[in-house]
């Protein structure tokens, strides 16, 4: 543990209490590597069909067409990067609709909004794995991905030019602007969530979350989950256990 | 001396920049009288000759159109069109000299997304600059009339010129020199517009009651006009829209659209910002970490007492 001192009077003195005996911390796996792998591919790509899409959405950010080696590079790689898209967010898709379906814990989470964005989590009630918001990104970017998908082809007309009309690529442009730039707010506020809700980010880079975060914030699915490692905990299944840590 | 050949820009795609706006400029236009052509298509050739331009060898459909659209090689081409008229009992041959109009609201530069891929020059010519088109095909969902065509080599848009260059140095277009009738005139957009109405009087003189000018207003006018017999039914020569105007859809994609969309992300961020310095960071608190472990701990319990079995998870 690094050891805060104040060195402006020449002398070495902690500026807070040591503890003597670190606590205990309960860590809970949240995301299989996989899953991890699978995730950051996604962002990584959504990134980059934001910048170029961007590029060609306003000219005031076509110089973001410099990323990608000029304006006919961007042009003829942002439909590549959508179908690389489709297929990742796809496999996400497969991972976890199942635990993005809604139940009867959203409604009283999304009527109680104020709460959360007050940080009053006492008030809200025992959560399973997602919250309603969580699920809210995962339908919301679910829906404009596939909107985004099938007018991408509409307008990609190095190879389907030929199959619509004038007047349905006038639709199919529009509407893909228009899911995008949800699409990317949406994404604004899924990083921003992170950034707020401390100690989110280790799920998504270390696959855990401390015993404290999920008890915080899904508490329901760290009851699940520890009823579950016990369960698995019996001979010969083999499963990992929730593990103990030292801070 | 005002002068029609400058090469000065009135409008860039994607750009912000003030044009050069001192002099000022005489608007030129083509004024093709249909009433007058034969159908020849020396115009079609003189285009390809200028422009150093060979289209591919194509397919006849069984009509005269030749080739059957426009292509990233044929800027212009003859449409050919059988109209029975019901007044009159007689069959006319509708030929019609199809191709980039120049309209002064062009369609195709407020979609353009690369800055200075499309111009629209002082004297009105709308012109493509191929070095700086990405091949995206704004253009062609811009254009109320289906003119731009992207090249499937170069991926590129393109289409008629005005001979923007042969304009520069005082010449009329190609074509305007090649017609053998003198049904295609150029010079200035007024002395065209009078040019144009003496023809209208003198069809209307003839028995075409209904003949008159074609520049479309929906488009701010246009730089390419037609005398038409039959003003009132444009559609008659293969399709020529009756009132012509950029696409409501691409006029919000490109100006709400714009809008709504750059406001929408920079709301999101802006939001969170605020968001962070008033309601602050969510933490979990010491004695949330050990409620955990209490909780991990009576699982353990359980199992150890009960075997598990009514322990499963739901």
């Amino acid at each position: 543990m690094t050891i805060h001192t104040d060195v402006r009077d020449g002398e070495v003195r902690p500026l807070h209490e040591l503890r003597t005996e670190t606590p205990k911390v309960l860590l809970v796996p949240r995301y299989t590597g996989v899953q991890r792998v699978n995730h950051w591919i996604t962002a990584i790509l959504f990134t980059v069909l934001t910048l170029s899409g961007l590029a060609m959405f306003t000219p005031f950010l076509f110089f973001l067409t410099g990323l990608f080696g000029g304006g006919q590079a961007t042009r003829a790689i942002h439909p590549w990067f959508g179908v690389a898209l489709i297929v990742s967010f796809g496999l996400l898709f497969v991972r976890f609709w199942r635990l993005n379906l809604p139940n009867r814990d959203d409604v009283a989470w999304s009527m109680r909004i104020k709460d959360v964005v007050t940080n009053r989590e006492d008030r809200l009630p025992e959560l399973g794995k997602y919250n309603a918001g969580q699920k809210g990104v995962f339908w919301g970017q679910t829906a404009l991905i596939a909107i985004m998908f099938v007018t991408g082809l509409v307008i990609w007309d190095q190879y389907f030019y030929q199959y619509t009309a004038i007047e349905t690529k006038r639709w199919a442009v529009l509407a893909h602007s228009l899911a995008a730039v949800i699409a990317i707010a949406i994404i604004v506020v899924h990083i921003y969530a992170g950034i707020w809700i401390r100690g989110t980010g280790r799920a998504m880079v270390r696959g855990t979350v401390t015993g404290g975060w999920a008890y915080r914030h899904h508490r329901k699915w760290l009851r699940q989950i520890t009823r579950a490692k016990g369960t698995a905990e019996g001979p010969g299944t083999g499963a990992a256990p929730t593990e103990m840590r030292r801070n | 001396m005002a002068d029609y050949s400058s090469l000065d820009i009135r409008q860039r795609s994607a750009s912000t920049d003030q044009p050069p706006a001192i002099r000022s400029h005489m608007e030129v236009a083509k004024l093709i009288d249909v009433s007058k052509c034969i159908g020849c298509k020396a115009c079609q050739a003189a285009c390809e000759e200028w422009n150093d331009l060979r289209d591919d060898i194509g397919v006849n459909t069984g009509v005269y159109d030749n080739p059957h659209d426009l292509t990233p090689k044929s800027w212009t081409l003859m449409r050919f069109a059988e109209y029975e008229n019901e007044g009159t009992g007689n069959l006319e041959w509708l030929i019609r000299k199809d191709g980039c109009m120049h309209c002064t609201d062009p369609g195709c530069l407020k979609a353009c997304p690369s800055p200075g891929a499309i111009i629209q020059y002082a004297n009105g010519i709308v012109d493509f600059v191929e070095e700086n088109c990405i091949g995206c095909g704004y253009c062609v969902k811009g254009c109320p009339f289906n003119i731009p065509r992207i090249s499937e080599k170069d991926h590129k848009a393109y289409k008629c010129t005005l001979c923007s260059d042969r304009v520069a140095v005082g010449q009329a277009p190609a074509c305007a020199k090649a017609c053998p009738t003198g049904a295609i005139m150029f010079g200035t957009k007024a002395a065209m517009t009078e040019q144009a109405h003496d023809r209208v009087e003198d069809l209307k003189s003839r028995g075409f009651a209904t003949a008159g000018l074609y520049d479309p207003a929906g488009v701010g006018g246009t730089h390419v006009m037609y005398v038409l017999h039959h003003a009132d039914k444009p559609g008659l020569y293969s399709g020529l829209p009756t009132d012509p105007k950029i696409s409501p859809l691409i006029a919000f994609w490109k100006g709400g659209a714009k809008v709504f969309g750059l406001a929408t992300m920079g709301f999101a961020a802006v939001a969170g910002f605020f968001h962070y310095i008033t309601a602050g960071p969510n933490e979990v608190e010491a004695q949330e970490e050990e409620e955990a472990l209490e909780i991990d701990e009576a699982a353990k319990e359980a199992t150890r007492r009960g075997g598990g079995a009514e322990a499963r998870p739901q």
